[in-house]
C-alpha cells in the first residue's frame, strides 16, 4: 500500500513538470517517424512483390536507442533529486521501508513509460486496417519493449541512487546502458573457439559477455519468440539494481 | 519518553556528537541549544531513526530508534531543519501523502485541523513551491502534527520566520505542552528560555549543562547585577556606589550608565539609590540586570568548565 503511495505521488510529480510531457512527445515523435518511414517502404509496390510482412519489428527495434535517451530522463531526478532537496529526511523518518521507497519510486516511472508505450498502440491499429500483420509477432514485440524498458529504468533508479546531482545520475544511467549495450558489439571480438574451464563446465567467454548484453535478449522477441532465459534476463536486471539501489540509501544512513 | 544512552557518531574521522546522554520525561518540552555545527541536527536525524548512531543507543516513545526504528517513526513528528517539501505539489496534496503513508483515518478532517492550526488553510490549494519562508515552514509543522505524535522533534522551528510568525509558531509549540513530548534545537536564546522548561546545551558534541533556563542563570550567575542610570557622570560616583556594604564592584558603562555587581543573595538596591540621592546627583533608573542565555551560553560555550 505504502508502495502504491510514493508511487502516486511520484506519477502525479512527473504531470506536474515538463519532464514528462516532452519525454512523451519526443518518444511519439520518433517512433511516429520510424512507423512513417516504415509505413512508406511498406505501402511500396515493391514491397507487396517481395511479400515484406507488416509487423511492428522496424519501430520496436529502434525502441533500443529511444530508450536509452528516454530511460535516464525519466529516472535521473527519483531519488537524486530526494536526496539534494532533503525530501528524503521525511521519507526516512516517516513509517516507510527503504525498499518501498525505491520500488514505489520504480513504479512510477515504469507506469509513465507504460502510458507512453501505450500512446504507439495506433500503430499497431493503421497495420490491421491497412494491412494483414501478424499478431502474435506484435504482442511478443510489446512483451519485449516493456521488459526492455523495465531494466533500462531500474538501471536508471539505481543511478539516481547513488548521487544527489540530477545531471550525474543521468550520464551515470546512460553510461552503463550505453556499455551494457556495447558489450553485444565487443563480446564478437573475443576468440570464439575459446572455452574456459568454469563453474563444472566449458564456458565460452564471448557467448558468456554477450549474454550480459541488456540488447542481445531483445531480438528474439521482435522475432515472435518469447525465450524464458531473455525474460528472466530482464527480471533479473530489475531486482538486482532496484535491491542495489535500496542498499545505497541504507548505506548513505550510515555515512 | 526519550532516552538517549552515549551517542556518539562519526562522520569520518570527525565525532559530530561524543557520549550524549539524556532523557526526557513524557510531556516536557526541551531545548537543544547550541552554536551552529554543535551536534544539534546530528543528535535529532539519530533520535528520529533518519541516521544510526556510531555507537550508543536511544529510545523513543519506548521503541528503540535502531532496532525497533519502524515503530518509533509511527509515533513521531519531525520538522527537519531545511523544511523539505515537493515544491510542485499543492499544500494540501503534500500534507495528504504523509497522511496516506502514516496510513492515518479520516485524512480530510485531519488535514483541514492541522492546517487551521497551523494558519495555512487560505494557501491550501497554493503549490508549495510557491508559498514564501513562513507558509512553507508551517506546512512542514503541519505535516510533523498530522498524526498527533507522542514525540515531536523540531530542527530549528522559526528559523527563517519574520517576528510576527515567530511569536505564532512559538506559541502554538506552547499551546501543544502537554499532549506531546518536545525537543526543539535553536540557537536562538531568548527562544528557549521563553518555550522550554528545560534546555540541554551542546558544544562540540557534547552537552555541556542541563537544566531549566532560570536554574541556569541561577548556577552560573556569580553576582547580583544591577543597573543604574545617573544624571551626570563623576568620578565621585564610583567611590561613592563602591563604598556601599557588599558592592564588589562598579564598572561605567555608557554615558552615565553604571553595572553595579553585589555579593550573591542580597539586594542593595535601596542603600545604592540613596548613596546617589543623598550624593546630590539625579536617579534616573535602576533594575536588576538578570544574566541572560546569551552569557550563560557563551560562558558555557567559551570555558566548557562547568560542573553538571
Amino acid at each position: 500500500m505504502n508502495v502504491l503511495n510514493v508511487a502516486a505521488r511520484e506519477l502525479r510529480s512527473y504531470f506536474a513538470s515538463p519532464i514528462a510531457y516532452m519525454t512523451i512527445f519526443g518518444f511519439l515523435v520518433i517512433t511516429g517517424i520510424f512507423f512513417a518511414s516504415y509505413a512508406a517502404v511498406f505501402m511500396d509496390p515493391r514491397a507487396l512483390m517481395y511479400n515484406i510482412p507488416a509487423t511492428m519489428d522496424a519501430i520496436l527495434s529502434n525502441l533500443v536507442i529511444v530508450l536509452l535517451l528516454i530511460a535516464p530522463a525519466l529516472t535521473m531526478r527519483l531519488l537524486a533529486e530526494e536526496q539534494r532537496s532533503g525530501t528524503i529526511e521525511l521519507l526516512m523518518t516517516a513509517p516507510l521501508r527503504d525498499w518501498q521507497v525505491v520500488l514505489g519510486k520504480y513504479l512510477a516511472a515504469f507506469a509513465l513509460y507504460l502510458i507512453m508505450l501505450a500512446l504507439t498502440l495506433y500503430y499497431p491499429v493503421i497495420l490491421l486496417v491497412f494491412g494483414s500483420p501478424d499478431v502474435g509477432v506484435m504482442v511478443t514485440s510489446y512483451v519485449g519493449a516493456i521488459l526492455l524498458g523495465a531494466a533500462f529504468l531500474a538501471v536508471g533508479v539505481l543511478a539516481s541512487a547513488l548521487t544527489r546531482n540530477q545531471i550525474v545520475a543521468a550520464v551515470l544511467a546512460l553510461g552503463t546502458l550505453l556499455f551494457l549495450w556495447l558489450i553485444e558489439v565487443f563480446a564478437p571480438l573475443l576468440p570464439t573457439d575459446l572455452t574456459l574451464p568454469l563453474a563444472g563446465g566449458a564456458l565460452n567467454p564471448a557467448e558468456a559477455l554477450q549474454n550480459l548484453s541488456i540488447i542481445h535478449h531483445y531480438f528474439d522477441f521482435t522475432k515472435g519468440i518469447v525465450d524464458t532465459r531473455h525474460v528472466l534476463y530482464y527480471l533479473s536486471v530489475v531486482a538486482i539494481c532496484l535491491f542495489l539501489a535500496t542498499r545505497v540509501l541504507e548505506i548513505r544512513r550510515w555515512r | 519518553m526519550i532516552q538517549a544512552q552515549n551517542l556518539t557518531k562519526f562522520y569520518g574521522p570527525k565525532a559530530a556528537i561524543r557520549n550524549v546522554s539524556f532523557e526526557i520525561e513524557r510531556g516536557e518540552i526541551v531545548g537543544f541549544l547550541g552554536p551552529n555545527a554543535a551536534g544539534k541536527t546530528t543528535t535529532m536525524r539519530i533520535l528520529t531513526g533518519f541516521m544510526p548512531p556510531s555507537s550508543g543507543s536511544a529510545q523513543v516513545a519506548g521503541f528503540d530508534c535502531l532496532t525497533d526504528s519502524l515503530e518509533m517513526r509511527r509515533r513521531i513528528g519531525y520538522l527537519p531543519e531545511t523544511v523539505p517539501l515537493y515544491p510542485e505539489m499543492v499544500a494540501w496534496d503534500y500534507l495528504d501523502f504523509f497522511a496516506k503513508v502514516r496510513d492515518l483515518d479520516d485524512r480530510d478532517v485531519r488535514i483541514a485541523r492541522v492546517m487551521d492550526v497551523c494558519g495555512i488553510t487560505d494557501v491550501a490549494q497554493q503549490v508549495v513551491g510557491q508559498l514564501s519562508k513562513g507558509y512553507r515552514q508551517r506546512v512542514g509543522l503541519a505535516q510533523a502534527l498530522l498524526h498527533e505524535p507522542e514525540v515531536l522533534i523540531l530542527d530549528e522551528p522559526t528559523i527563517g520566520l519574520d517576528p510576527k510568525q515567530v511569536v505564532q509558531v512559538r506559541e502554538l509549540i506552547k499551546s501543544l505542552a502537554g499532549q506531546a513530548t518536545i525537543i526543539l534545537s535553536t540557537h536562538v536564546l531568548p527562544e528557549a528560555s521563553q518555550i522550554c522548561q528545560r534546555v540541554l546545551i551542546i558544544n562540540e558534541g557534547r552537552i555541556v549543562a542541563e537544566d531549566t533556563p532560570a536554574n541556569l542563570t541561577r548556577r552560573i550567575r556569580q553576582t547580583e547585577r544591577i543597573l543604574m542610570r545617573v544624571g551626570q557622570v563623576s568620578e565621585d560616583l564610583t567611590e561613592r556606589l563602591r563604598s556601599v556594604p557588599d558592592v564588589l564592584s562598579v564598572a561605567p558603562r555608557d554615558e552615565g550608565t553604571y553595572e553595579v555587581a553585589c555579593a550573591l543573595d542580597t539586594d542593595r538596591r535601596a542603600a545604592l539609590a540613596a548613596a546617589v540621592v543623598q550624593g546630590g546627583w539625579d536617579l534616573l533608573e535602576l533594575r536588576p540586570v538578570d544574566m541572560t542565555l546569551e552569557e550563560i551560553f557563551l560562558q558555557l560555550t567559551t570555558t566548557e568548565e562547568v560542573q553538571a
